[in-house]
């Protein structure tokens, strides 16, 4: 569905942030995309939707090169491509109603979002995904009167307001608390599974990659180092990915995920956060 | 006893390392200012004569006459504010697009170099010189008064907005642009919605500012209270010119006191 060919991006600074990636994802899939810091993770998932201009490839969604196009065409495919941002990235003054209508300005005229007449339809959309992301009856209440975890619930909704069929998520729980991170990890996941969506997860947590998204593509300056399932992420992977370094205690906690013990985990990770 | 720790003392770094270049930009400083007072001709008799005509000044804030000349003072007073409320409303409004295009993070290069050579014309030219030339090309009067004030209103306006504008969060522009949001979409969702506080504020503040300035001008022919304040002057009535002047003052505290209100209340 999503076929990201030969992708380069060189900053006007003459950074060269991807080197030539190549990466496929399928309707429904979703991966997660993890890397050290300034990897290009980021450069990446915003040359889908041309938030960054790419230098050179191809970017194809649904056979349709995204990075040949301009003007009203942009948007429209933009549409089709919902995105989560770790700072949430609300309008912070405005409602969260207004921010999970935001997601359908694609979809409406200026003047009818300049009154905030959106079709009831979309109406009726916003209020069932705020029940869907356990925020009914917030509707009026400001994005900056919010918690962290309600913030991101809202950025969710919006995304999802947007009828996408592709979701680029930006480090959605790299503001949050580790409890919340797992909370929002699960939503995002459910959401996907439920409206067969596919996408791409920006990651910091190796641990919660590996514990939520089967498919994991390690990024390391500007190249694809590893693509492969999450289960055979171990010591020599994450060398591979982020270099040298003594990786016991997170091996030990994968090989403990996989024998299955993720909810003792959990309490491990709660006792360590406090 | 400690006899390291009493050895050691600390003094801040002088900010010209050189005791000599100190010494002798003091002195010259000090030179400097001594022939500045030196020049200065004060003509004593003439400070003893304005004494007392300030001294006859004051007196008549004692007892303003608001009376004798009430219809003048009217006439100046709705000129002035109709001079202000007009000029800041056209103002803000046109001061809105060209704030916008002086953003650096939404405006193309050449709409923004437009943008801040008009900004930077306007407050270049302070409000008297541009009255004067107004009054030149349209007359005597308020009209004037009011074009001047709009010009200056944009220049202002614009100035502290686009700087505002600059410093709004991107990461939610972005996110609309995301949605497939287009231009003016993103204008309003994404740039009007955080600027909002500081516009009204800054309008508010340039309503006050204007109608302190409609008294200004008025004195170089543009209309308003300034006309009444000036011939009031003319004329040696005091009583009158002290009557404009706390009705000023008490104007001015008004919108002082209402722009606090309604700028804690939009935040």
């Amino acid at each position: 569905m999503l076929e990201i060919e030969a992708l380069t991006k060189r900053y006007p600074t003459g950074d060269l942030a991807l080197k030539g990636v190549t990466l496929a994802v399928g309707a429904g899939e979703v991966i997660g995309l993890i890397g050290p810091s300034g990897a290009g993770k980021s450069t990446l998932i915003r040359c889908v939707n041309r938030l960054v201009e790419p230098s050179g490839g191809r970017v194809r969604l649904d056979g349709v090169d995204l990075a040949a196009l301009r003007g009203a065409k942009l948007r429209a495919a933009r549409r089709r491509i919902g995105m989560i941002f770790q700072e949430f990235a609300l309008v912070e003054r405005l409602t969260v109603m207004e921010n999970l209508l935001s997601g359908r300005l694609g979809y409406t005229g200026f003047w009818a979002s300049w009154f905030r007449r959106f079709a009831p339809a979309d109406v009726a959309r916003a209020f069932e995904l705020l029940e869907r992301v356990g925020l009914a009856g917030m509707e009026n209440k400001r994005a900056d009167a919010l918690s962290g975890g309600q913030r991101q619930r809202v950025g969710i909704a919006r995304a999802l307001m947007q009828d996408p069929t592709l979701l680029l998520v930006d480090e959605p729980t790299a503001s949050l608390d580790p409890k919340t991170s797992r909370q929002i990890m699960r939503l995002i996941l459910d959401l996907c599974r439920e409206r067969g969506l596919a996408a791409i997860v920006n990651i910091h947590d190796v641990v919660l990659a590996t514990e939520f998204l089967p498919r994991i593509v390690g990024l390391r300056a500007g190249e694809v180092v590893y693509d492969g399932p999450a289960a055979q992420v171990d010591h020599a992977v994450l060398t591979r990915i982020y270099g040298d370094e003594d990786w016991s205690a997170i091996t030990q906690r994968l090989d403990a995920q996989r024998r299955g013990r993720a909810s003792d985990l959990d309490d491990e990770l709660l006792v360590q956060a406090v | 006893m400690t006899t390291t720790a009493a050895a050691r003392t600390w003094r801040r770094p002088p900010f010209i390392a050189d005791a000599r270049w100190r010494w002798a930009l003091i002195a010259a400083a000090a030179a400097y200012l001594a022939v500045g007072i030196g020049s200065l001709e004060v003509d004593w008799q003439r400070v003893v004569l304005g004494l007392e005509r300030g001294a006859r000044f004051l007196a008549a804030f004692a007892q303003p006459d608001f009376t004798s000349r009430w219809d003048d003072i009217q006439r100046g007073f709705v000129e002035s504010l109709t001079m202000t409320v007009t000029s800041t409303a056209v103002g803000v409004l046109l001061a809105i697009p060209v704030a916008v295009g002086a953003a650096t993070n939404l405006a193309p290069r050449w709409i923004y170099l437009a943008c801040r050579g008009f900004i930077a014309v306007s407050r270049t030219l302070n409000e008297i010189i541009v009255a004067v030339l107004l009054v030149a090309m349209f007359g005597f009067g308020p009209f004037a008064g009011f074009l001047t004030l709009t010009f200056a209103t944009i220049g202002f306006m614009a100035k502290l907005l686009a700087e505002d504008i600059e410093e709004i969060d991107p990461d939610q522009l972005d996110a609309l642009r995301a949605t497939g949001a287009t231009f003016w979409q993103r204008l309003d969702y994404g740039v009007l919605s955080q600027v909002t506080p500081r516009l009204v504020g800054l309008s508010m503040y340039r309503l006050d500012i204007n109608f302190r300035e409609s008294a200004v001008i008025g004195i170089v022919g543009a209309g308003g209270v300034g006309d009444t304040l000036n011939t009031a002057m003319d004329r040696y009535e005091y009583g009158s010119a002290a009557a404009v002047i706390l009705i000023i003052i008490a104007i001015v505290m008004v919108a002082e006191y209402t722009s606090g209100l309604l700028r804690q209340r939009i935040q």
